[in-house]
């Protein structure tokens, strides 16, 4: 006689069986049947990234349904935009990603530069990149280690804590401010890097080289990571262009996105880089990719110090930014950050107000299409996995 | 791009064509012509990436533009499909056949903006907004501030600024 614990163990719930498929071709799912159960995983939940919630229907310990709810962290920032001058919308819209609001700087610069026809200096384009860097640096060692807490190590994710304060202490130099740094405005930056900068984030590089090495050994080689990642979360190819997927999500799928690379801006094409490629498209596969991104960008951090001039201009020219009339007109501009193709539509209509900007965040589409019929068939422990390995990001959906 | 640009000009109807940058140019069709561009530019041309899908309110002239932008990935190429339809309840054909993630953009649209998009899968479930009973807030008649004052209490002893005036007391106090 089996031991009824070791029963329930044995338990494979027959897939073929249920949920039925109906008329429409969808499957049939009736709580009432008692083959069903309701669960919800978020808004606070430590396997979420973020405020959102995934509404999952499970059947024995596999997902049958999952839809995304977000809106915990709505705060309306497009519709803001639209009551504010533009040097106003700075403030607003850093607060659209807290792990990287470099890039919302950076975009929303550019894209006002593009329809006002401001041309920005030498050394300020080198600066943006620096703190573009860094601020992808900052995300990438908080993020890979991050993945293998989902499964419970973690030790990484504290481990990679420190030596993300580092670059935040870099940026405190740099910008005054550790998370939020308004360092990156319309015709330039701020100010210069302060004295002795480049030897102190040399030193904080060659740390974080160690570190790689490190993590290689605590979560690469780890068996129970690999085997709690290694096929789980597949995303096939032909997913990639039906759903926006950008980024190292689309990488690990084997096909060649960066923005850096295919539409260059900034100085990028001085850059000597390649492209982070994996095949298998799975949660290791994207994670080896990030893996491979954190080398990269510590290599590019230095190419750039390398190349960085000692002084010049850090600002162009502009009109007094509290009555600058932007011409009508519209653009998209777009950079890579650490989880892909981040993107600004912007609308002027002539006057000292945006007429509509418009955020195209990775996580717009990983979060809800991609993460909704990823879950479909996974066992619910390796939820959290799956969705840390797509790098939502909740503040850019609901902006 | 120019030739690709004779070709949408001849057969759909393109006007108001603006060339923002190399690879990206914005144009106007009508709104019958929206979706046959569209499907032609995915099946025939390489846009094959639909980046974003959004709204922008012209209350002035009673419209909405809605913008489709496309990219083909292989060209490095965006295409900005602009076109306008009525704000007093008027709809839109849904691309949710097209592209996975369409429904997602026309959910957002439907609440949002009270676009509707009939056919659009769970297109009139709340995307953010659960309960929301007012306009939908990205209509430019929606006023944040009046909402606010009436929604939420003022936090006693807080000292506000208006922002523009201390920005220009801060940037430009000789002006």
């Amino acid at each position: 006689m089996i031991d009824p614990v070791q029963k329930i163990f044995r338990f494979q719930p027959d897939r073929s069986l249920y949920p039925e498929t109906g008329a429409d071709g969808k499957p049939v799912i009736r709580l009432d049947s008692g083959k069903f159960i309701k669960v919800w995983q978020g808004p606070n939940h430590p396997g979420v990234t973020g405020n959102m919630s995934l509404e999952l229907t499970i059947s024995g310990d596999e997902v049958v349904e999952s839809k995304t709810h977000v809106g915990y962290l709505h705060r309306g920032f497009e519709k803001l935009f639209e009551r504010r001058r533009y040097i106003q919308c700075f403030p607003t819209c850093i607060r659209m990603c807290v792990p990287e609001p470099d890039t919302n700087e950076y975009n929303l610069a550019r894209g006002t530069e593009e329809l006002a026809g401001i041309e920005v200096p030498e050394t300020a384009n080198w600066l943006r990149m620096l703190a573009l860097e860094m601020a992808r640096l900052q995300v990438l060692l908080r993020m890979v280690p991050g993945q293998a807490a989902t499964m419970g190590l973690g030790l990484g994710a504290q481990w990679g804590m420190y030596f993300r304060e580092l670059i935040l202490d870099r940026f405190e130099e740099l910008t005054g401010g550790r998370i939020y740094h308004m360092y990156i405005l319309p015709g330039g930056v701020r100010g210069m890097m302060p004295d002795g900068f480049r030897e102190r984030l040399g030193e904080n590089l060659k740390k974080i080289d160690g570190f790689i090495k490190d993590i290689d050994k605590l979560i690469f080689h780890n068996a129970v990571f690999r085997k709690r990642t290694i096929g789980i979360g597949h995303i096939p190819a032909d997913w990639v262009d039906h759903y926006g997927i950008t980024g190292p999500v689309a990488r690990a799928a084997g096909f060649k996105r960066d923005v850096r690379k295919d539409y260059p801006y900034l100085y990028y094409h001085q850059i000597n880089f390649d492209y982070n490629i994996e095949h298998d498209s799975d949660v290791f596969a994207r994670f080896l990719v990030r893996r491979k991104d954190l080398e990269t960008t510590v290599d590019i951090l230095r190419q750039i110090m390398a190349k960085m001039p000692e002084k010049g201009i850090i600002r162009a020219e502009t009109p007094n930014v509290l009555h600058w009339r932007i011409p009508k007109g519209e653009t998209y501009v777009r950079c890579e950050s650490s989880r892909g193709e981040y993107g600004f539509y912007m609308v002027s209509d002539g006057s000292m107000y945006p007429r509509r900007i418009n955020l195209r965040g990775p996580s717009y589409t990983h979060a809800v299409s991609v993460l909704e019929r990823l879950l479909v068939n996974a066992n619910i422990s390796d939820i959290s996995s799956i969705m840390v390995s797509l790098a939502t990001c909740p503040p850019e959906i609901e902006r | 791009m120019e030739q690709l640009l004779d070709r949408i000009i001849a057969g759909f109807e393109a006007a108001d064509i603006e060339k923002r940058k190399d690879g990206q140019v914005f144009f106007t069709v009508p709104k019958p012509k929206v979706l046959p561009l569209i499907n032609h530019l995915k099946m025939f041309e390489g846009f094959r990436n639909l980046i974003l899908m959004t709204a922008v309110d012209w209350i002035e002239d009673n419209q909405f533009q809605i913008t489709y932008l496309l990219n083909n990935p292989d060209t490095k190429t965006d295409l900005g499909i602009r076109t306008f339809i009525g704000r007093d309840g008027e709809g839109m054909d849904s691309i949710h056949e097209l592209w996975g993630h369409a429904a997602t953009f026309q959910r957002e649209m439907k609440e949002m903006f009270g676009i509707g998009f009939p056919g659009s899968p769970r297109v009139d479930e709340p995307f953010l907004l659960e309960g929301w009973d007012d306009i939908p807030p990205m209509r430019r008649e929606f006023d944040t501030k009046k909402y606010s004052e009436e929604t939420y209490f003022p936090r006693p002893g807080r000292e506000t600024h208006d922002p523009a005036t201390y920005m220009k007391q801060k940037l430009y106090p000789n002006d």
